[in-house]
């Protein structure tokens, strides 16, 4: 039986189309992807992303675990600060990307939801003797995202604390109609905006508030194409235990001077390892998607795979994201993509497709 | 087109015989399950089609579905609007969204096609 999240019921009597994603029911759309995509990438969308695990991590030892299991360095973080990061296996693939919040009294980790159970019990078995209170906070919460240009201005005095001061990939603790929730200047979007974190029994309350202040509900297939043009990976596509953070091009995300930590070691030889496919973009000719698993191909012979691929919303392009030999990952490198039997010319572009514009540089 | 006068597939496919020219197209209910219709992919004239095969392929921003021809003969005609603006499929089914003609033997029925009463309770069952 699929999970839902407290939003589920709201989802259904709206339009909401659900699918099964990650072990939970979700929509996919309620009224059109592109609606939904453009109103991200020019207003303000709402997305229910309840289904992202949330775990807490309290006590003196906290910090030693997260280090160990954590290819970014949590001992750098400030209070308030939010980072990327992989948890990988001793092979240095990865077992999920995840986001870590630092906080004075504590941590918090935010999950894929299809890694759930997986990670808590990855970190259950690494606990150890070690004083660390795991809790799962997925069921008692709700997790909800506000992301595109209007996004920041359409939160004005929604919750006590001023989002508009939060730095990028920072976040804070404030109050929602008297009860705590956790406000931070992250998404999963490639536009500016904040997620929430609240108590489970205000989830209707709270989003139907963000509905009548003008966000548009999106679904799991405008997040899709969103983060798609953004380029970020999505686990179980661009990220899986077999694929190092290297070839994912997320390098900047592994700190192999912080000490030592699951898969270091494995991830030194393979930084170097030249024969590994890499992950590139490709933007292809005509209007047919090359979907996951399509092939790639130079001089007569596969070189690679797709992992993702659409015809973009706003860029009105089919793109894609691939693994790639490393002699074919320059940019300008030409190839052809077998969309269902037919062949598609193509070019390795710069990531990300997509990119708002923006003043100050992104810090993670 | 007046969808009582249709005739229809189990996929979702609607056809309209006059003489010995078929007009096939896409039931409004299958796209407005594929909502956002990105490409389609249509045979050339004077290529055989079979009845139950694939003709061609439709892609929204989400998947890529099959297209499968209700009678068999050769093709007559192809909506080349659609290469350009395939949003007419969604906008109006029945008619400038129309796919292809399709020229048939003669004698050619329709009669293994639902009729629009079987084909709605078909969709019915569908929908949940």
């Amino acid at each position: 039986m699929a999970l839902r999240t407290p939003l589920y019921d709201w989802h259904v009597r709206h339009g909401g189309r659900m699918i099964a994603f990650g072990g939970w029911d979700m929509p996919v759309q309620y009224t059109s992807i592109i609606e939904e995509h453009q109103a991200v990438r020019t207003a303000a969308g709402l997305f229910d992303i309840s289904h992202m695990g949330r775990l807490t991590f309290a006590g003196v030892d906290a910090l030693a675990l997260l280090q160990q299991v954590y290819s970014n360095n949590a001992a750098t973080m400030k209070d308030g600060q939010v980072r990327y990061g992989l948890i990988c296996n001793e092979r240095g693939g990865i077992r999920d990307d995840v986001l870590v919040y630092r906080w004075s009294h504590g941590w918090t980790m935010v999950v894929n939801a299809s890694n759930r159970v997986k990670i808590v019990n990855w970190l259950t078995q690494h606990k150890a003797g070690r004083a660390v209170e795991i809790t799962d906070q997925t069921m008692t919460t709700c997790m909800i995202a506000v992301q595109g240009p209007q996004a920041l201005a359409l939160c004005q005095g929604l919750i006590e604390a001023d989002a508009g001061q939060l730095a990028y990939y920072h976040a804070m603790r404030t109050r929602y109609r008297g009860h705590t929730c956790v406000v931070s200047r992250t998404g999963y979007t490639g536009e500016d905006g904040i997620e929430l974190i609240a108590p489970a029994e205000q989830a209707v309350e709270l989003w139907t508030e963000l509905v009548s202040r003008g966000a548009k509900p999106c679904g799991l297939g405008a997040r899709d194409t969103l983060r798609l043009e953004a380029a970020m990976p999505l686990y179980g596509h661009e990220l899986s235990e077999e694929i190092d953070p290297f070839q994912a091009g997320l390098g900047w995300a592994v700190k192999l001077d912080k000490g030592d930590f699951i898969g270091r070691d494995a991830l030194v030889r393979r930084r170097e390892d030249a024969t590994l496919p890499r992950r590139v973009g490709l933007e292809l000719a005509g209007h047919r998607a090359a979907r996951e698993g399509s092939t790639v191909w130079r001089d007569g012979r596969i070189i690679g795979r797709v992992t993702s691929g659409t015809v973009t919303p706003t860029l009105h392009k089919a793109i894609a994201m691939a693994y790639l030999e490393p002699a074919f990952t320059a940019i300008g490198t030409l190839c052809t993509v077998d969309v269902r039997g037919k062949t598609a010319e193509a070019r390795v572009v710069p990531l990300p497709f997509y990119q708002r514009p923006r003043k100050e540089t992104a810090c993670r | 087109m007046d969808p009582k006068t249709l005739r229809y597939t189990k996929t979702h496919e609607w056809a309209y015989l006059e003489g010995d020219l078929c007009t096939v197209g896409l039931t409004k209910f299958a796209v407005d399950q594929l909502t956002d219709i990105i490409y389609i992919d249509l045979p050339d004239v004077d290529d055989p089609v079979t009845a139950g095969e694939s003709f061609g392929e439709i892609e929204s921003v989400k998947a890529v579905s099959d297209l499968y021809s209700p009678v068999s003969g050769d093709i007559s005609a192809v909506n080349e609007k659609l290469q350009t603006d395939p949003t007419l499929i969604s906008s109006d089914p029945y008619g400038k969204g129309w796919l292809i003609k399709v020229k048939v033997e003669k004698g050619t029925t329709l009669d293994h096609l639902m009729t629009l009463d079987q084909y709605e309770k078909q969709i019915a069952s569908e929908e949940h």
